[in-house]
């Protein structure tokens, strides 16, 4: 039963001196909507979201963030709505997500009082790059004494030494990586998801890589602009992703190279991680790009219209690595390749500044809303509702 | 040029749900030019499509979304059952046979089907549901609709039509005249049209007006104004005027577009009593599926057309969510405060229901041996006493799903004027579905009419809109 769980769930909450608190607004609002939901069900076939809301009666703090999490923003279940605005019960699930998933971030962020970053994320990401950037073009100066200079055949650390380089990076990078685990690891606590099985695990992961959910249920994708169906979000994500994690094995492998085979850089374009970062990067302009212009495109009533700064700021962040990456490639054997070298450095430094403050959150929180989904779902429902004689 | 245009249409579909699409979709198939007049504004258009939630459809083995098998006989065996013979057999079967075909031509247009949903189970062989419901469906036809050519003009209430000895001329909206080769009315029931309703209940013994405390669980733009005018231009109808499909959902249901989620699905899990805290009927006579479309009548005869279902803490859990969170008390006294019906008659009445109840084995999912004895109404099965807290009590009133007076058809989907078929003047959907559905109601057979007599509809008037052309160039 539902209502055991909550009550073993509360008691143990209380024992533990974790008690929820009340709803706020916006929580409450998935609530109010979700009670709709539950009693139509029309949308079960879309995503997890609404299979897993029929497993429960009623929608603590817990709950909401759970589903809030879960839901991919495809804007399916707004366009199919029979009770969306400007009906009287104004239902617009991808609305009310949207706004509880930035209290996620911001609540459960680490430590605590840098969760109002999220809040002007635009203005967050706007700083932090104009910060690195100076701080890297000063730097080169102060080094170089000018940002041209004779071509240096791309050895970076001819402007930049390597130590200086990892003794700046690798503090932001270890400490982007630690606040975003506290704050995930915050989230699954509260959603009490259980024990984890191997296949549950092997689910999961297969919907994050494939994003299963942005094929709104059919397979033609989701909705951006209207009621029609498109892959090109999922595209487009998928091109900014798996650029990333081309670009993230480039420096993995660079990584290796120097530490353990002590090869250093530059490495020759037809070197892997040259190539890996090629690949990457080329992925990293398209899929960014992409998203970017699905995102100026979006129907105004998708998602929260306060946290296009986010996605936008984040989104650029991404393309700007990228690009400034591939120029700095394409020129590295110049006498700009200094300049290029800070401008990147800049950029790079902006985005992980601002990862654990930001919309790079949300692929972390919803990776663990769909473990516990592909937990919970091998479960037996505790909801046996009538009607099925 | 809008008005050149519209005068040169060869099929003009009146309407905006889902036999008006299938029409329009299919007139434009075969080649002519369509244009479809919705009475609603865009963000309400479709009219009741938008609440449905899928297709009876026959099949002779399972089928993607579809279960096992439902062969035309038990599909026709099904439908002279809830009609209680108010069909006819012919067209009947005609839907039931297209039911069967129809779902490529739907994907086609973009309707994506899925299994039954969670608490439908009882459906999962007989009805295919639409993904995320009739509104993506209708959303799917329209899309589909723009695509191939159709024009589209939302707000274009439809008030007359302009007839020819029983054949079609042009349509009025307002002052404005759209001549059109042939037309398909598809506009609805009269549902909606409270003064309409008010007539065909009348007054009960206690000088009520029932109707008036209705709730319409569809669109506000069924009312019927079409349908009364080609009644009074002389088509011939059919169905019960009086009639219309009536369940009793949430009292605190919208006016209009409540849907369903404000159905009350408690009902067999405890008992209904009226506003004089006495009960009615018999709650556990069938299964819920099986009884909810009588209970919007119960209702309905009841004084200020008011019931409450009341329940206790053992049926938490059991049945859909209701959309509104039910009154809610420790004891039955603070629960009759609460629904605002007299204490002590409250009190009495679950008392002597309580001590009536002979208990057996509980089970829901079968007509168990719960039952009450000594007790009038009985109740049959899933009689338990009402005594643990905290109980719940829910208001219901009658809520309006469609009504049943259309206009006769043949199996060209033709309107008939003394007999006689139009030539080019075609009817589909709710407007006709009393030919099929005389009375009474069975999940989804109102879309396998809608979409069957949509398609028939959209064949012959572009046949007839072809065959006016060559007339008229001879």
């Amino acid at each position: 039963m539902h209502t055991l769980d909550t009550l073993t769930r509360e008691a143990a909450d209380l024992a533990a001196g974790r008690v929820l608190p009340a709803l706020d607004a916006d929580e409450a609002e998935v609530g109010r909507i979700l009670q709709i939901c539950n009693a139509c069900r029309y949308c079960e076939g879309f995503c997890a979201v609404f299979p897993a809301m029929t497993r429960r009666l009623s929608f603590d703090k817990a709950d909401v963030h759970y589903l809030a999490n879960l839901c991919h923003n495809c804007g399916a279940c707004l366009h199919a709505c029979q009770y969306a605005p400007p009906h009287e019960f104004a239902v617009n699930v991808p609305q009310a997500m949207a706004k509880v998933r930035a209290h996620t971030y911001s609540d459960f962020a680490w430590p605590a009082g840098f969760g109002r970053l999220y809040r002007n994320n635009g203005v967050t990401v706007a700083l932090a790059v104009a910060g690195a950037l100076a701080l890297f073009l000063v730097l080169a100066l102060a080094l170089k004494g000018t940002l041209f200079h004779t071509p240096l055949a791309g050895n970076f650390y001819a402007i930049f030494p390597h130590n200086l380089l990892v003794s700046m990076f690798a503090p932001v990078f270890l400490f982007a990586a630690l606040a975003l685990g506290i704050g995930v690891t915050r989230f699954w606590r509260q959603a009490a998801p259980g024990r984890a099985s191997s296949a549950a695990i092997a689910e999961t992961t297969h919907d994050v890589l494939r994003l299963t959910y942005l094929d709104g249920g059919h397979g033609k994708g989701c909705n951006n602009a209207d009621d029609a169906f498109t892959l090109a979000r999922r595209r487009f994500h998928h091109l900014t992703f798996y650029g990333f994690m081309l670009c993230f094995a480039a420096t993995s492998v660079a990584t290796l190279y120097h530490y353990v085979f002590g090869w250093e850089a530059p490495y020759a374009f037809t070197s892997l991680p040259v190539l890996l970062g090629t690949v990457g990067g080329i992925g990293l302009l398209i899929g960014p790009a992409g998203l970017f212009w699905l995102n100026l495109k979006r129907h105004p009533e998708h998602g929260d219209a306060a946290q296009k700064p986010m996605d936008r700021g984040f989104i650029a962040l991404l393309f700007f690595t990228s690009l400034t990456g591939l120029a700095l490639l394409a020129a590295r054997d110049t006498g700009a390749m200094g300049l290029l070298l800070a401008i990147h450095l800049g950029v790079v430094m902006g985005l992980f500044l601002t990862m654990p403050y930001g919309k790079f959150a949300h692929g972390f929180y919803r990776s663990a809303a769909l473990l516990k989904w592909a937990i919970e779902k091998r479960r037996p429902n505790p909801i046996g509702v009538g009607g099925d004689a | 040029m809008e008005h050149a245009h519209a005068n040169s249409v060869d099929v003009l579909v009146i309407g905006g749900g889902n036999a008006a699409l299938c029409a329009a979709l299919v007139a434009r198939e075969a080649g002519a030019s369509v244009l479809l007049l919705e009475a609603a504004p865009r963000e309400w258009r479709g009219g009741n499509s938008s609440h449905t939630r899928n297709l009876r459809c026959m099949h002779d083995a399972p089928q993607d979304v579809l279960t096992e098998r439902y062969p035309e006989e038990e599909f026709w065996q099904d439908l002279l059952k809830v009609t209680g013979g108010m069909t006819n057999e012919k067209l009947a079967r005609l839907a039931i046979r297209e039911s069967s075909r129809c779902r490529d031509w739907m994907r086609k247009h973009g309707v994506n089907f899925q299994p039954s949903l969670s608490g439908t189970l009882h459906l999962s062989r007989t009805n295919a549901f639409f993904m995320g419901g009739g509104k993506a469906l209708v959303n799917a036809y329209y899309r589909s609709a723009e695509a191939l050519g159709v024009r589209i003009r939302y707000e274009s209430p439809v008030d007359r039509i302009e007839l020819e000895d029983g054949a079609f001329r042009a349509a009025w909206v307002g002052n404005e005249r759209i001549a059109a080769r042939a037309c398909v009315l598809a506009a609805g029931g009269f549902e909606s049209n409270r003064e309409w309703l008010r007539e065909a209940w009348g007054q009960n013994e206690n000088g009520e007006w029932p109707a008036d405390n209705f709730a319409i669980r569809g669109t506000r733009f069924n009312r019927g104004v079409l349908l009364k005018a080609m009644i009074e231009a002389g088509a011939d109808s059919i169905g019960d005027p009086s009639q219309s499909h009536c369940v009793a959902i949430d009292a605190r249901a919208p006016e209009y577009d409540g849907g369903i989620c404000t159905r009350i699905d408690c009902v067999s899990l405890g008992i209904v009593v009226n506003k004089h805290a006495e009960r009615f009927y018999d709650e556990g006579e069938d299964f819920w599926p099986k009884r909810y479309a009588i209970w919007g009548r119960l209702v309905a005869q009841q004084p200020g057309q008011i019931g409450f279902s009341i329940i206790d803490a053992k049926a938490n859990g059991r049945f859909m969510p209701p959309v509104f969170p039910g009154a809610q008390a420790n004891t039955l006294e603070e629960l009759a405060r609460q629904l605002g019906i007299d204490e002590a008659a409250f009190v009495r009445t679950v008392r002597e229901y309580n001590a009536a109840c002979r208990v057996g084995t509980f089970d829901h999912t079968i007509q168990d041996d719960c039952h009450t004895e000594g007790l009038s109404p009985a109740k049959t099965h899933w009689a338990l006493p009402i005594d643990t807290p905290p109980f719940r009590g829910y208001a219901l009133k009658p809520g309006i799903t469609f009504t049943y007076l259309g206009l006769k058809v043949n199996e060209q989907a033709a309107v008939h004027f003394s007999g006689q078929p139009s030539p080019n003047l075609f009817v589909a959907g709710e407007m006709m579905a009393g030919n099929v559905l005389g009375k009474g109601y069975t999940a989804g057979v109102g879309m396998t009419i809608g979409t069957t007599f949509g398609r028939i509809a959209g064949a012959h008037a572009a046949a007839a809109a072809r065959q006016g052309a060559t007339h008229a160039h001879a």
